[in-house]
């Protein structure tokens, strides 16, 4: 926030770079959440570093434990450090929007845009293409959004900036639902999740089987040079991909899982429990793709049953009610299962 | 220089010379030509240092102009009808961030019933969303327009769409005199925007506004529009001085000296209604008409000052306001408040209906004995409406209104006008 200049540098001039060191505090030594000096500098993650950008800064009004604030803040604080601070963001609008904008105060400390909920990506395109004509190919665009703005309304804009292999990379925040207006079912909710537009009512309440799509699979398909998936719950690995996507040019895509607590009915610590759940079940695959070609992948050290994963969520508590749900249970079980065998999760399973 | 040259070709040079940096180009009849046309001169090399991008709807080729605008690069686009809708959100939204996108509108018809032909129902829908409108009256006119957009939308940082009437102008082959690039080059300065994303001095665009102060940005909108009243008049008259003709302003008043009646209309119509204006005239009528150029913002003033002598207004609109009548002559009302004039509406050329000088004498001179409808529809085919509702009244099912009106017309043989719908 810029109000409290106790918390922010004194205002530089113009043509000063935001990316100037911040003074940081190491108050969380010892996690994953801000850095850990007993690594070595190469290990560290960019937050532990003296001179991290902080292209989000502390103050914006995300709910406690909002996976998607930190996701974005470890993306982009990763892309900044890759473009030496040359970068423009571009924003869907979406809890991330919201939530670092409240008039008159902003969080990011780079320059960013926000049009309309479907049109980040056809945006983004804009900016990379007048950065173009200007000769000043040295800026870089990140486009940004969330499940809802990706995967349904942004959808055409998406796939046409990808078909264009236009210069931009799309950093998708899924956190499974739309989570700005309330918690309704986007085409990337799980089956079985309880959100406000499928109740956990009726017979099979929650969300049906059978309906959704992979977005990471369907930007494959588009053959751009670069598409990943990215976890809160590996942030060094996140922001290892991001680093990568910005050393390559052309279309590119990091679809990031961003637990809320919110929309989930999960306590605000447990965000990054869930995520290395979801990671740890096979739910959420880690993988990277070159030009349509699954590329790497991240082995499951220690696998664990879905259940681990759903039942500290209060969207799927219905799946454990009474004897609990066992035929929908198992259903899910059998999507991480195909998960682990399509991608190959698991030492000893080639895919 | 002079040449033959189709409107659309004509708009596509005008907007080269003035050296847009990026073009967003999606196809609709009737505005493919003129991006085709812009496309061509960036391939052929005339047109340097422009990003020419095809996209994939109309709705990302206004928002990639969004981006490319904010980072600073003068921006073209355009579009017509229904991909003026499809992009609809964008439109408002290019207006709310002050993006200067100049934007050509070949105005079309809008569906259902899926219609390629001119009216200008497409651009009234989106007259109150922040975007100054001009309307062209002839091609010279529609190419001198977007050199002065360009100029108008910068100084002002508000996007400026230049309708012109499709077919009747885009794919008129007329005598249009297109200047040369130093002419272009010394009339519109290079863009120097008010607002850019830039690492070097990062700010935040596009931020949530809540009640505190969503008026007072509003309002700003609102007051850009009353500053371009002086704006447009200014540089229509720089123009002129320059390039030695009158194109753009506000309007333009034709044989409006102790006429009676003047009749009131946007675009190419105009053309029409001067000849019959010519005609009556020689007989004795004291008629005369004015031709809107800037729609928004309405010139209220200037229209007052050139109706106020006259008893009567006959507004002719390309448009419908269903449920209403007039859009214009709503407008053309609120500039004459506390005056008395009689005001008709006529509704004309719905869809492509060709508007005939006949049709309009003889509603001219019914304004003229008072003896016209607040709103009359040119030509309307009554039997054919009557018909249809008789038979709605007796029948349930009564099947799609379009279908049943082509049969009523044509007998089965509607089939001859689907035909003609191949080009949408
Ligand atoms: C065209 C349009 N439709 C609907 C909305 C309402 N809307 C704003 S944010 C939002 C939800 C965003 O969901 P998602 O993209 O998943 O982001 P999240 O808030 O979950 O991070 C919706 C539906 C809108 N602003 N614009
Ligand atoms: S609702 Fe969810 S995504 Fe939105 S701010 Fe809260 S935790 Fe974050
Ligand atoms: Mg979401």
């Amino acid at each position: 926030m810029t109000t409290d200049p106790a918390k922010t540098e004194p205002a530089v001039g113009a043509g000063a770079q935001q990316t100037a060191p911040q003074k940081v505090r190491f108050y969380q030594t010892g996690t994953h959440t801000v850095g850990n000096r007993l690594l070595d500098d190469a290990q560290r993650t960019v937050q532990a570093s003296m001179d991290r950008s902080n292209a989000i800064t502390s103050g914006h009004r995300a709910c406690q434990g909002c996976g998607e604030a930190l996701g974005a803040r470890y993306a982009l604080d990763a892309a900044m450090m890759a473009t030496e601070g040359q970068l423009i963001a571009v924003n869907a609008t979406g809890c991330l929007e919201v939530f670092t904008t409240p008039y008159p105060e902003t969080s990011w400390q780079i320059p960013w845009l926000h049009s309309l909920f479907g049109n980040a990506p056809a945006v983004a395109t804009g900016v990379a293409a007048a950065l173009r004509v200007k000769g000043r190919d040295n800026v870089r665009v990140v486009a940004q959004g969330g499940d809802g703005g990706t995967v349904d309304i942004g959808f055409g804009c998406l796939s046409g900036m990808f078909e264009r292999n236009d210069d931009v990379l799309y950093i998708c925040y899924d956190n499974e639902a739309y989570m700005n207006t309330g918690v309704q079912r986007s085409s990337a909710t799980p089956p079985a999740a309880r959100t406000a537009t499928t109740p956990a009512l009726g017979d099979e309440p929650g969300n049906v089987f059978g309906t959704g799509k992979n977005l990471p699979l369907i930007a494959m398909a588009h053959n751009i040079p670069y598409v990943a998936t990215a976890s809160v719950a590996d942030l060094h690995d996140l922001e290892r991909k991001v680093t990568k996507a910005m050393g390559i040019h052309g279309a590119r895509y990091i679809h990031i899982m961003v637990p809320c607590p919110l929309g989930w009915g999960a306590a605000s610590n447990d965000t990054m429990k869930l995520a290395r759940l979801a990671v740890q079940s096979g739910i959420f695959p880690l993988f990277e793709a070159e030009h349509g070609e699954v590329k790497a992948v991240q082995k499951i050290r220690r696998k664990v049953p879905v259940a681990d994963y759903l039942k500290p969520q209060k969207r799927f508590a219905h799946l454990f009610k009474g004897e609990g749900d066992v035929a929908r249970l198992a259903a899910i079980q059998r999507m991480a299962d195909a998960n682990i065998k399509r991608f190959g999760l698991l030492d000893g399973e080639d895919r | 220089m002079l040449k033959q040259t189709e409107g659309s070709q004509a708009v596509a040079e005008a907007v080269a010379l003035s050296r847009p940096e990026v073009v967003c180009a999606y196809p609709i009849t009737p505005q493919t030509h003129i991006v085709e046309g812009v496309g061509a001169l960036v391939k052929a090399g005339t047109l340097k240092n422009c990003e020419f991008i095809n996209v994939e709807s109309e709705f990302a080729a206004l928002s990639v102009a969004i981006g490319s605008s904010a980072a600073g690069a003068r921006t073209y686009t355009a579009t017509a009808s229904q991909g003026l809708l499809f992009m609809a959100e964008a439109v408002y939204n290019a207006a709310g961030l002050g993006l200067p996108i100049v934007m050509t509108v070949g105005n079309r018809a809008i569906g259902a019933p899926i219609n390629i032909w001119n009216d200008q129902t497409d651009s009234m829908a989106l007259k109150d969303s922040g975007w100054i409108q001009l309307h062209a009256e002839t091609n010279q006119e529609a190419a001198d327009l977007h050199i002065q957009a360009f100029r108008l939308a910068e100084m002002l940082s508000c996007p400026v769409m230049v309708c012109m009437d499709g077919f009747i102008l885009t794919h008129a082959y007329e005598r249009v005199d297109i200047p040369t690039q130093e002419e272009v080059d010394a009339f519109l300065p290079p863009f120097e925007p008010v607002q850019v994303v830039d690492p070097a001095e990062p700010y935040s665009i596009g931020a949530m506004v809540g009640p505190d102060a969503f008026t007072e940005v509003r309002y700003l909108a609102h007051h850009k529009q009353l500053r371009a009243l002086d704006l447009i008049p200014e540089i229509a008259e720089d123009f002129e001085a320059r390039f030695g003709r009158k194109s753009g302003g506000l309007l333009h008043t034709y044989r409006t000296e102790g006429a009676d009646t003047i009749v009131v209309a946007l675009g190419s119509v105009n053309g029409t209604i001067k000849d019959v204006i010519d005609a009556m005239r020689d007989d004795g009528h004291k008629i005369g008409c004015v031709a809107v150029c800037s729609f928004r913002p309405f010139p209220l003033e200037a229209l007052r000052d050139a109706l106020h002598d006259a008893l009567r207004i006959v507004c002719v609109e390309k448009s419908l306001a269903i449920g209403i009548g007039g859009v214009l002559a709503s407008a053309v009302r609120m500039s004459l408040r506390r005056l008395y004039r009689e005001v008709f509406t006529v509704v004309a050329g719905l869809g492509g209906r060709p508007i005939t000088r006949a049709s309009l004498r003889d509603v001219f001179e019914r304004a003229e004995a008072e003896a016209l409808d607040d709103v009359t529809f040119l030509d309307l085919n009554w039997e054919v409406v009557n018909a249809h509702l008789a038979r709605a009244r007796e029948v349930r099912k009564s099947g799609p209104i379009a279908e049943n009106i082509l049969k009523a017309m044509h007998g089965e043989e509607g089939a001859e006008i689907e035909e003609a719908e191949a080009g949408e």
